[in-house]
């Protein structure tokens, strides 16, 4: 009798764990099929807009009316765009990939630029029309992978799933259709990394060949470099000091510093450059208290560390407070004019006004003396170029870089129009609206709402 | 409080014929600004307080926040300008002194409606009731007993957000980075951040920051969820240091981990330098 009992009940718990590890099979299915379509979708998307991408370019390189030109263009810009976005979503992010995704942004650039130019004024140069071709070429065989790519995924059943978990396991994954498909792509940009596309898209990247080799002074030693720190904190000589040499890979030569402070239990970080030694960042770790200064007076403190650390004059560009700590945002002013490229971010605690941080590696980068610029406009006449609707508050001379990363002397104007606050900078000389900035004002605290 | 007002109407021939500071009564003073110098970019009670007042006048039309944001400061020029004094768009010891003469504050009624989620306003010559919009779902009952007083009224309604980035991005991105850096010294969870902004002005990488932290396989943590932990303040601290423009790598796309990484593309990439347990590369 017992045993009957004792086998039912064990007949039952063996069909209901059956029962359970069945539904949960199901839901797991679901999601990974979810997954999975999810970059089907993407990859597929990104193969129509390569091949719409390729088509495009194609006509642009036919046409000779300059009015059908710029919507051509500004198409091409749209498809390089939504490409990115796809290449994004595909789990290919530890996958040497990069160059066909800087391809893309580059093209997008290239063509955002002419597409926004009057091309009327300024038709398209031999050098744009050969670099269209090139790119025509280019994109053709990108099309071309990723078309061989796609119906051999879909002929032999091939699921992104499994090439995310070969990914995730090693970089080497056994043979993988898809994998090796966009290997090859990549590698097939290799050899197009020089395209031509106008000193407005190379400017752009310019930025990222960053380097400090302008800087004047001799290399520092390791023990030269402490040195430096004790001098700029002025330590006492209980702090214990570590310093560090950045690696090969870096773009600039810098030590890197670590100064403990066992009576107050900080710790403050700091680099500096090996030529000249000069600080590029430091960033002091505390707790802070509730804020018991004002910003104003954080100000001060800010303002007495700039007079002891840089030299000539400078000026705050912005304030903010975030709970108990102020930020504030200094440009270096030469011949009355604000340069905003060499700026630099001060970091004040509110609890007792300690500096907490600066930041200089912009400052770093683009300073240097500038002999007295001419400005060809007068303030009334760059003014005159705004919108009448524009209520301007404030004017000052500045220098800015524009989105070509070409340094530009321009009026700025502080304005409002309705509730909002612009910023605007006019070129001095031709009397182009350079910038146009909106201002931001605070954000709400949702969570409180 | 009717006391107060009574004894401002005796006092106010005599307050009339004081100048600057002297004209403040002791009483007064109780429900006007902290010294400090109120700048552009503050936030805080003194804030509450300077555009209620500004508002008053009808100077000040946007919302009462506690942020001295670009309305408040225009606002308060205007002021200083109607006022005859010199305009710095600073709320000093004069101008606070002119404004609290001008102006009428009611402090307990302006933070209760701020800690009631209320949208308000302070307009002068208009009866309050009609100045208040009851926040949808709170119960419209008039006259309520007034909130038990806490021992320090904190009220922050709004807040100052780096340029370019929403709260929403910050909130992410210290998400990402208490998952990915929570056992890493301060000056790591920085870095971490800082890597996700050089990612997101990257060519190679996708343009938000949402699209660089759910690029897939792009972080382990939100591989394995760990991004969904709730963050600590520390977190939210570097990220906003990583904001606000300090990047301690060395202007690094990758990192990684080098006891357990085991991919040999990311040991291949050019070394930038080592912070805590993160080897971080171009």
């Amino acid at each position: 009798m017992i045993r009957t009992i004792l086998l039912v009940l064990l007949l039952i718990a063996v069909a209901g764990t059956g029962y359970w590890g069945y539904t949960e099979n199901q839901e797991k299915n679901a999601i990974r099929i979810q997954a999975e379509n999810n970059y089907q979708r993407a990859f597929h998307d990104l193969n129509f807009q390569m091949d719409a991408l390729h088509d495009k370019i194609g006509q642009t390189l036919a046409m000779s009316s300059q009015k059908q030109l710029s919507p051509a263009l500004a198409q091409v810009w749209r498809l390089t765009n939504e490409a990115h976005t796809n290449v994004g979503q595909l789990p290919l992010a530890l996958m040497p990939f990069n160059k066909t995704e800087e391809f893309l942004s580059k093209v997008g650039e290239f063509s955002y630029r002419v597409a926004v130019r009057d091309l009327e004024k300024k038709p398209l140069s031999d050098q744009e029309t050969e670099t269209l071709k090139t790119l025509y070429k280019n994109s053709n065989e990108i099309q071309n992978e990723l078309r061989k790519t796609e119906s051999i995924a879909q002929e032999k059943d091939l699921r992104w799933l499994d090439v995310e978990m070969e990914l995730a396991k090693s970089d080497n994954p056994k043979k993988s259709t898809i994998v090796d498909g966009f290997k090859t792509v990549d590698q097939s940009m290799t050899g197009y990394s020089d395209v031509n596309f106008g000193p407005e898209v190379s400017n752009r990247a310019k930025m990222k060949g960053r380097d400090l080799r302008h800087l004047e002074g001799k290399m520092l030693t390791k023990e030269e470099a402490k040195q430096r720190a004790v001098d700029f904190f002025d330590l006492t000589k209980n702090r214990k000091i570590t310093v560090k040499e950045s690696g090969k890979g870096a773009k600039y030569k810098a030590y890197s510093l670590t100064i403990y402070n066992p009576e107050t239990k900080g710790t403050t970080y700091m680099d500096i450059t090996k030529k000249g030694g000069y600080p590029i960042w430091v960033l002091y770790d505390r707790e802070v208290a509730a804020a018991k200064i004002s910003l104003n007076d954080a100000m001060k403190q800010a303002e007495i560390f700039l007079k002891d650390h840089m030299h000539g004059p400078m000026e705050m560009t912005s304030s903010n407070q975030y709970d108990n700590i102020g930020v504030f945002t200094y440009a270096r002013v030469q011949h009355g004019i604000r340069i905003y490229p060499e700026i630099v971010t001060l970091k004040v605690a509110l609890d007792n006004g300690d500096i907490m941080g600066y930041e200089g590696m912009e400052f770093l980068l683009s300073h240097r003396d500038r002999e007295k610029p001419v400005f060809k406009l007068s303030q009334e006449q760059a003014r005159k170029t705004l919108s009448p609707k524009l209520k301007v508050m404030e004017t000052h001379k500045a220098l800015i870089r524009n989105d070509i990363n070409e340094e530009v002397y321009c009026y700025e104007f502080i304005g409002v129009l309705g509730d909002e606050t612009y910023q605007i900078f006019v070129d001095a000389n031709e009397g182009d609206e350079e910038q146009v900035k909106k201002l931001k004002e605070a954000e709400p605290d949702y969570s409180a709402m | 409080m009717k006391n107060k007002w009574k004894y401002i109407k005796y006092s106010a021939a005599a307050i009339m014929l004081c100048a600057g500071i002297f004209s403040v009564s002791a009483k007064d003073k109780a429900h006007a600004f902290s010294p400090q110098v109120i700048q552009k970019g503050a936030t805080g009670d003194d804030v509450i307080e300077l555009q209620s007042r500004l508002q008053h006048l009808s100077f000040y039309t946007g919302p009462i926040d506690g942020v001295f944001g670009w309305r408040t400061y225009w606002a308060l020029r205007n002021f200083q300008y109607e006022f005859g004094l010199p305009i710095d768009g600073l709320a000093g010891q004069t101008t606070k002194n002119k404004l609290v003469k001008a102006t009428k504050f009611d402090k307990q009624w302006v933070e209760k409606q701020i800690q009631s989620g209320n949208k308000f306003t302070t307009y002068g010559g208009v009866a309050k009731e009609k100045q208040v919009k009851q926040k949808k779902g709170a119960p419209a009952k008039k006259g309520a007993a007034p909130a038990p007083k806490k021992a320090r009224t904190e009220i922050k309604p709004a807040r100052n957000i780096p340029d370019g980035y929403s709260q929403n991005d910050i909130n992410l991105m210290s998400n990402a980075v208490y998952g990915e850096a929570r056992g890493e010294p301060y000056i790591g969870q920085v870095a971490v951040a800082a890597v996700i902004i050089n990612r997101v002005e990257d060519a190679a990488f996708p343009n938000t920051v949402s699209g660089v932290i759910f690029e897939p396989g792009a972080f382990t943590a939100v591989a394995d969820g760990q991004i969904y932990l709730t963050p600590n303040k520390q977190a939210k601290k570097a990220v906003m240091d990583a904001l606000n423009g300090w990047d301690p790598t060395g202007e690094a796309l990758y990192y990684f981990n080098p006891d357990t990484a085991t991919s040999n593309w990311i040991w291949g990439r050019p070394q930038i330098k080592k912070i805590g347990k993160h080897i971080y590369t171009n």
